[in-house]
């Protein structure tokens, strides 16, 4: 058959950061992760773990810890600031520099009036949250050593701080210590002499403080009396960090094994209440230091050094075989780091500090389907842009016909030059393109698109160097309309139609057309069709919506599928798709593709029922032709390639495959730590 | 004696120690054990057997103390009955025929008169299905009691007791089969069950294998057959139970046991490693390695002090306190395959067979105690699945027992075939075989046959070997070759062929005068001085499997087996052939006490026994279906107490008995219904006095000391009632009529002080007056109706006894008080 011929590419270096530290807001089950680059990303638990936003990060700014007040999200560093973020706009709001060196924690109380931060020089730090910042209030009474883990008291009278060889509990109303915990050292790795290191405590509602050290210990305590109850021995080295259940009756630990261990409080006898706490499971789902743990009502989040993200329901809190149940693990982000040039053949790789251009191979071999077919042309680098210094590209779209204009947007006010082919530089641009995080060149390559500040959408032309502000889309005004950032733009073939997307919002423009309806779900890639004129838009919840723009209204098409109701094994796919594109010879064809696969979407063909079992292509090609018929449906699937980033179709119909395999990012982390293995 | 001559196939020693859980007494002095038929109860300090509890006519299944009272024991038997013994003094209390075969029990202080016990379900009797029962027993003073009053409990569990557990002072039960757990609460009457998957994503099989509850916590822990152990909590929800897993087993986890205060849980498998939990700090534990072979059951006793553990070699080691091996039960070992087949040491009457991988052991029937394994191979044993290791195939003694020769064989994949011939000599000074020569390859091929001269007086004796390779060596000791040398060593002497036939087996003449070989369908004689051959006789075609010279007036007689189903007897003075008779016989063995032949035939997946002598055309005994499957190795074992039978059919075992040993590897005997009865009164005299643990050394001395100890205890116990008095005196008399405190002092303190005679005299005094009194009385009435009688008639009555020596009143007093006087305790002394 041989429909395509796919150019697979392996040459995508993209390395994902270190996963730093998490926090989870329970009232909007949005889960906020740093990582190690500094990049801040907000993942929304409630719409199947769609990553909503992501905030880039600057050099030098590495987050070392993450809270939650109420709606807003503050950060600190080392480098000595509390930062708050401006979420609707995704770029930091203000920061306040703390006086006190650098910060190793900070903690908010139940109320969210206090956020105390733990500093090197000692001290704990009260700044009081008002409406637009924060404020010094003082400082808890000084202490030798730094402050390295902080945890509130849930009525806020309190605050137990780790530090190095000791836990202290302070009263938040007087400042001053009231009890003085001893940790002591660890005898096993360290010398004598080495100090412990507090990682993290968590102090329970019924005085309970619950530490745990770089000795590999969780320790619980008193804290009323402040004496030892328990050790508990979990590791030869750290234990790195410690997450509570909401109710308190759990605590998770991670570990630099990549162990996180469970304990929970359990009453000894059916019938008794006296409980305690009791070590009891160990899951093992990363290979190297968990860094940051959540634990949910229903399931653990942890991520880490292998920059892995791992949601792990607990199987006692969930239904069991439900789409609940599955262990999730979020490795690449949910948007696209790959444009391709659709005639020239080029593609623009993105990574968090430069832009890598690629031309592909060429091949004149002609094979059977499924043969590989000899390279004639080797793919090769043609540029690599380097952002300067302090500062981040937010985005890098669109390379259209054989004219290659990259484009390099800084959120700072540092004018970015256009470089096309010729290496002639762009001096200007205008200023309103000083702020944007995403960008779209329409087609013929005349205007750009760049989604801006307050959900706007600035217009501006571009012919040969220059490039002119044109106007800007403001988001219809209204208590329907969020100020969400729209973070997908589709502008039509024809260069007609815009379709943008936020979090909340699809709307179709170039003099607001219409928005369309969006049943909940966040739309994960939108796509307007080049010849039907109909919106194809692709939710989190793996729903398929096509709009028709003339009729202002959901194709038949998609209301049959609305009616019937997609094929279970469809909406239990973990990853969103993330591409939207269409077949010129076959305008029927839709290709979608997620991480762990590629599917065409065929309009003609029946809708697979809920009943049937849900083949895919490798399956249904192992079948007789009389089996395939009557078997084939709408959604061909294909799982030919894994770790997919990006499928797109070019110009000369060949389809063009970006994985990354794992196993080349494995290979690219540290080392993990020393294990005895056994039989070896 | 009465002899009834009825002889019965019986288990009788060599059982299996390790078949189930052993238990210890709550004092850890006693340990029980089930051993075939009977229940052992162990000395835990000097590791002897005690008692045995004899009555059950199954294979004992399991033992259990009773709950109510420490000092009785439950055991329960495949043969419908649940027993309760007393087992200090091994008597047996109170039988209860449940009527179904029992498979284990178990019991808790919870339920009072209530035994819960594993039987089969009895609709279906294809699918191995079973089912946990409560018995009710029922309270009646009789000794046989049925006890019907069955009802079920769990469907669906595990025949292997170490699968069903109760929790927390039998407030719930716990079961596992398979990959599900069942915990049944007795109050709610409710039970929740709980299944893992097969296998997990790593591979590891889940199986459970094995369950223990913690004593005090809600807390149970399971082992499962990829070593892991599961602690599962919380499980009175049906969601929200919990589990923590220890791994470090690498394989099976066979048995799991917490302390009675549940702060440690022991756990062992194939690895012959204890490992001991913490409980609550489970990444602290300690270990116990190298303890012999693969551990099949953990117990400890109840008061936590002793561990034991039983092994797969039939061995129970009993260990103090987690740290030290302090006794090791051993049991006959059984490996896969016997090679040596049985042998008996003339020196010690011991079985000897193979033991231990690579060794020797030798077994004494008559205690049913291993005596000692002797290490042939010398080298050490890797456990390896796999693995081909030096294995004893061939062992034989010389009649004196001065000698053994032993060999040792190592086949592995595309190597040569490795053999050592070794010969070991008996060292009087440490009563063990030292090894003297030892002959790497002393054949080409694989070797068939060994034995030594049988005569006894001769000073050399020949060791003959033969082997697949077509050759027969005869080795002999030869002289020291260097002065300087140790002693003398052993050589080959001549090297023996017969057409390049391959030699099957070889036999010495009682005398050692004639050597006979059977080569394939020849049996050749030879003559082992001068090394010639004699004469060939082949009259039966088929290849000869068994050779016997026939015993004392029978000598002149040389049996052999074939495969063609032929038994032949030559007259070796007319080398003619006897006698034949077809007969498939698989083994053929000669009694070395009398002229008795006994052959096993193989028919029809059982065996039949035959004994006879070779000069009488008829059988002396003969037994249809000895054993189901075949017999694969047998001996006779000479008598230390010659029975006196005269029934005909049981004269055979007057002198020897005979051991067989049947392809399920079960060792069976021969016994007579008199030697039974002999067994079960000797049984039931031995009384055991609580302090000392019954040994032979024990029943040496303790006889004496036994009835010391009565004397003393009489001693003692006499001047208590005569202080009390005296006391009582002191005490009640009003003070004002008691006389100075002076004089009473020194009476009381001579109240107090204990002299063995004079208590004992006075205290006679104080009876001997009583009755004196009551005679005075007596014989005051016989005066008063003597008054009317005339004085001389008294008087001649007086001169009449005056020619006897007059007694006076106290004197006959003193020889009534004689008369009375127990004197056996002189007889005691004048014994020692």
């Amino acid at each position: 058959m041989g429909e395509f011929k796919v150019h697979r590419i392996r040459f995508f270096n993209h390395m994902p950061s270190a996963i730093r530290v998490m926090a989870f807001n329970s009232h909007t089950e949005r889960l906020v992760v740093a990582r190690a680059d500094g990049a801040v990303e907000i993942f929304n638990f409630a719409d199947n773990y769609y990553q909503e936003k992501v905030i880039p990060g600057r050099d030098g700014k590495a987050v070392e810890a993450l809270c939650w007040v109420g709606r807003r999200l503050f950060s600190a560093g080392l480098d000595g600031e509390i930062t708050e973020y401006d979420l609707e706009n995704l770029r930091p709001r203000n920061s306040m520099e703390a006086y006190g060196g650098p910060i190793w924690t900070i903690s908010s109380n139940s109320q969210g009036t206090l956020l105390a931060a733990g500093c090197e020089d000692g001290t704990v730090k009260m700044f009081e949250v008002l409406e637009d910042r924060i404020q010094f209030q003082r400082n808890l009474s000084r202490q030798k050593g730094r402050i390295i883990s902080l945890s509130w008291h849930p009525t806020g009278s309190q605050i137990a701080a780790g530090m190095l060889d000791m836990i202290k509990i302070f009263d938040a109303e007087t400042g001053h210590a009231t009890h003085r915990l001893l940790v002591e050292r660890g005898l096993q790795r360290t010398s004598n002499s080495q100090e412990v290191v507090v990682w993290s405590v968590a102090f329970l509602s019924d005085h309970t403080i619950i530490s745990g050290d770089s000795a590999g210990k969780v320790q619980i305590w008193d804290g009323i009396t402040g004496t030892l109850v328990r050790t508990h021995l979990l590791t030869k080295w750290d234990v790195l960090v410690l997450a509570v259940s909401p109710d308190e009756s759990s605590v998770i630990a991670g570990t630099s094994e990549g162990t996180v261990v469970q304990f929970q409080f359990i009453s000894s006898t059916v019938d008794q209440q006296d409980k305690q706490w009791v070590r009891t499971r160990t899951f093992k789902s990363h290979s190297h230091d968990v860094r940051a743990l959540v634990h949910t009502d229903t399931a653990v989040v942890s991520g880490g050094v292998d920059t892995q993200l791992v949601v792990r329901p607990l199987l006692d809190k969930v239904e069991k075989n439900t789409q609940e149940s599955a262990m999730r693990k979020i490795i690449f982000p949910h948007r696209n780091l790959v444009s391709c040039a659709k005639k020239a053949g080029l593609l623009l790789f993105q990574f968090s500090d430069h832009l890598e251009l690629w031309r592909l191979g060429e091949s004149d071999g002609n094979g059977k389907p499924g043969d590989r077919l000899p390279v004639k042309r080797n793919p090769e680098k043609l540029i690599q842009l380097k952002r300067k210094k302090l500062s981040q590209p937010c985005d890098v779209f669109r390379l259209v016909g054989s004219k290659l204009i990259s484009l390099r947007i800084f959120p700072e006010r540092i004018p970015a030059p256009l470089v096309p082919l010729s290496r002639l530089q762009v001096s200007k641009l205008p200023k309103e393109l000083n702020s944007v995080h995403q960008l779209s060149f329409s087609s013929d390559s005349s205007k750009l698109f760049a989604s801006s500040i307050l959900s706007s959408v600035i217009v501006a032309s571009v012919k040969e160097l220059e490039c002119k502000y044109l106007h800007t889309f403001k988001p219809p005004s209204g208590e329907f309309h969020s100020r969400q950032p729209v973070h997908l733009l589709s502008p039509s073939e024809d260069g007609n139609w815009l379709a943008t997307a936020n979090t909340a919002d699809l709307n179709v423009s170039l003099q607001l057309h219409c928005s369309v309806p969006v049943c909940g779900s966040c739309p994960t890639a939108v796509s307007i069709h080049p010849f039907s004129c109909s919106l194809v838009s692709v939710h989190a919840d793996q729903q398929i919506f096509e709009f028709s723009l003339k009729q202002k209204e959901f194709t038949a098409w998609s209301r049959k599928l609305q009616k019937q109701g997609m094929h279970p094994l469809w909406l239990q796919r973990d990853a969103p798709i993330t591409r939207v594109t269409f077949n010129p010879n076959n305008p029927t064809h839709i290709l979608l593709h997620d991480t762990s696969m590629f599917c065409i979407v065929d309009q003609i063909l029946p809708l697979p029922e809920e009943k049937t079992r849900f083949y895919n292509q490798s399956v249904l090609q192992s079948l007789s032709l009389g089996e395939r018929l009557r078997n084939s449906h709408a959604f061909k699937v294909y799982r030919n390639f894994q770790n997919l980033l990006c499928v797109d179709l070019m110009e000369d119909h060949s389809l063009v495959v970006v994985e990354r395999p794992l196993l080349d990012i494995v290979s690219q982390l540290p080392a993990p730590v020393q294990q005895k293995k056994f039989a070896t | 004696m009465v002899e009834y001559g009825d002889i019965r196939v019986v288990y009788r020693g060599g059982s299996k120690i390790n078949f189930r859980k052993p238990v210890i007494s709550n004092d850890s002095r006693f340990l029980l054990c089930a051993s075939g038929e009977s229940v052992k109860v162990f000395s835990s300090v000097t590791e002897e057997c005690v008692h045995e509890l004899r009555g059950h006519t199954g294979q004992v299944t399991g033992v259990l103390l009773r709950p109510s009272n420490h000092l009785q024991v439950y055991s329960c038997s495949t043969d419908g009955t649940v027993r309760l013994w007393d087992f200090t003094d091994g008597i047996l209390v109170r039988t209860y025929v449940v009527g179904y075969p029992v498979y284990s029990i178990y019991a808790s202080l919870n339920h009072k008169e209530v035994v819960f016990i594993v039987t089969p379900v009895q609709s279906d009797k294809r699918t191995e299905l079973f089912q946990l029962v409560a018995v009710n027993l029922p309270q009646t003073p009789d000794q046989l009691v049925e006890a019907r009053d069955l009802s079920a409990v769990l469907s669906d569990v595990s025949s292997n007791p170490s699968t069903i557990a109760f929790g927390r002072g039998g407030e719930y039960l716990a079961s596992v089969n398979n990959l599900k757990m069942e915990i049944y609460f007795f109050k709610k009457n409710k039970s929740y069950s709980f299944s893992l998957r097969e296998y997990t994503k790593n591979g590891g099989k889940n199986t459970f294998t094995c369950i223990a509850c913690h004593p005090k916590d809600d807390c149970v822990a399971t082992g499962h057959d990829d070593g892991k152990i599961r602690l599962w909590r919380n499980f009175k929800q049906k969601k929200e139970y919990t589990y923590s897993t220890l791994h470090w087993h690498h394989s099976a986890v066979s048995s799991l046991c917490f302390t009675p205060e549940g702060t440690n849980l022991l756990s062992g498998g194939v690895e012959s490693v204890l490992v001991q939990w913490r409980y609550n700090q489970e990444n602290q534990k300690d270990f116990l390695p190298r303890l012999g072979a693969a551990i099949t059951h953990v117990t400890v006793s109840p008061d936590g002090a002793l561990f034991s553990t039983s092994h797969s070699d039939n061995k129970i080691t009993i260990i103090q306190s987690c740290v030290k091996v302090s006794a090791v039960i051993q049991g006959l070992v059984k490996g896969e395959n016997v090679t040596t087949g049985l042998l008996v040491d003339p020196r010690s009457k011991a079985l000897v067979l193979n033991g231990r991988p690579g060794h020797l052991q030798f077994y004494s029937l008559q205690r049913d105690k291993l005596l000692f394994h002797l290490d042939i191979v010398q080298q050490e044993y890797i456990h390896e699945a796999g693995l081909e290791q030096f294995e004893v195939v061939r062992a034989a003694f010389d009649a004196s027992g001065l000698w053994l020769a032993t060999v040792e064989e190592r086949k592995q994949k595309s190597a040569e075939l490795e053999l050592n011939l070794k010969l070991w000599s008996f060292d009087e000074q440490t009563q063990s075989f030292v090894l003297n020569t030892t002959v790497s390859a002393p054949h080409e091929a694989r070797i068939t046959a060994m034995c030594f001269s049988q005569a006894a007086d001769s000073q050399t004796t020949t060791l003959v070997s033969a082997s697949r390779d077509g050759h027969f060596k005869a080795w002999q000791l030869g002289l020291p070759a260097h002065t300087d040398d140790e002693g003398p060593s052993w050589s080959c002497d001549f090297v023996g062929a017969y057409h390049g036939l391959v030699p099957r087996c070889c036999c010495f003449s009682a005398d050692g005068s004639l050597l006979a070989v059977g080569f394939q369908e020849v049996v050749t004689v030879w003559n082992p001085t001068s090394w010639e051959l004699l004469t060939t006789l082949s009259q039966p075609p088929g290849d000869v499997r068994n050779l016997c010279f026939g015993q004392l007036s029978c000598s002149k007689y040389l049996l052999g087996s074939n495969n063609k189903k032929m038994v032949c007897c030559w007259n070796l003075l007319t080398c003619s052939l006897e006698w034949s008779t077809s007969m498939d016989v698989s083994l053929l063995l000669v009694d070395s006490r009398s002229e008795n032949m006994a052959a096993f035939c193989c028919q029809d997946g059982s065996t039949d026994l035959f004994v006879f002598k070779p000069s009488e055309p008829r059988p002396l005994f003969s037994q249809k279906a000895v054993c189901s499957g075949r017999v694969i190795h047998a001996v006779f074992t000479p008598r230390e107490v010659m029975l006196e039978s005269s029934e005909e059919s049981s004269q055979w075992l007057n002198r020897s008995q005979l051991y067989f040993l049947t392809e399920f590897m079960d060792l069976l005997t021969f016994s007579t219904k008199a030697e039974e009865e002999k067994l079960m009164a000797s049984s039931k005299q031995l009384v055991i006095d609580d302090t000392v643990a019954m040994t032979p050394f024990y029943l040496l001395l303790g006889k004496h000391r036994h009835e010391h100890l009565g004397n003393e205890e009489s001693a003692e116990r006499t001047p208590l009632p005569q202080s009390s008095v005296a006391i009582k005196e002191l005490l009640q008399t009003p003070a004002h009529v008691l006389p100075a405190t002076s004089f009473l002092c020194s009476m009381f303190a001579k109240s107090l002080l204990i002299s063995v005679t004079e208590t004992r005299e006075e205290n006679k005094h104080v009876d001997e007056e009583m009755e004196s009194e009551k005679e005075e009385e007596d014989s005051d009435e016989e005066v008063e109706t003597k008054i009317s009688r005339p004085e001389q008639e008294a008087k001649g009555v007086q001169g009449g006894e005056s020619t006897a020596p007059t007694l006076t009143k106290t004197q006959v007093r003193e020889l009534r008080r004689v008369r009375k006087q127990d004197l056996s305790w002189i007889t005691g002394l004048l014994d020692s």
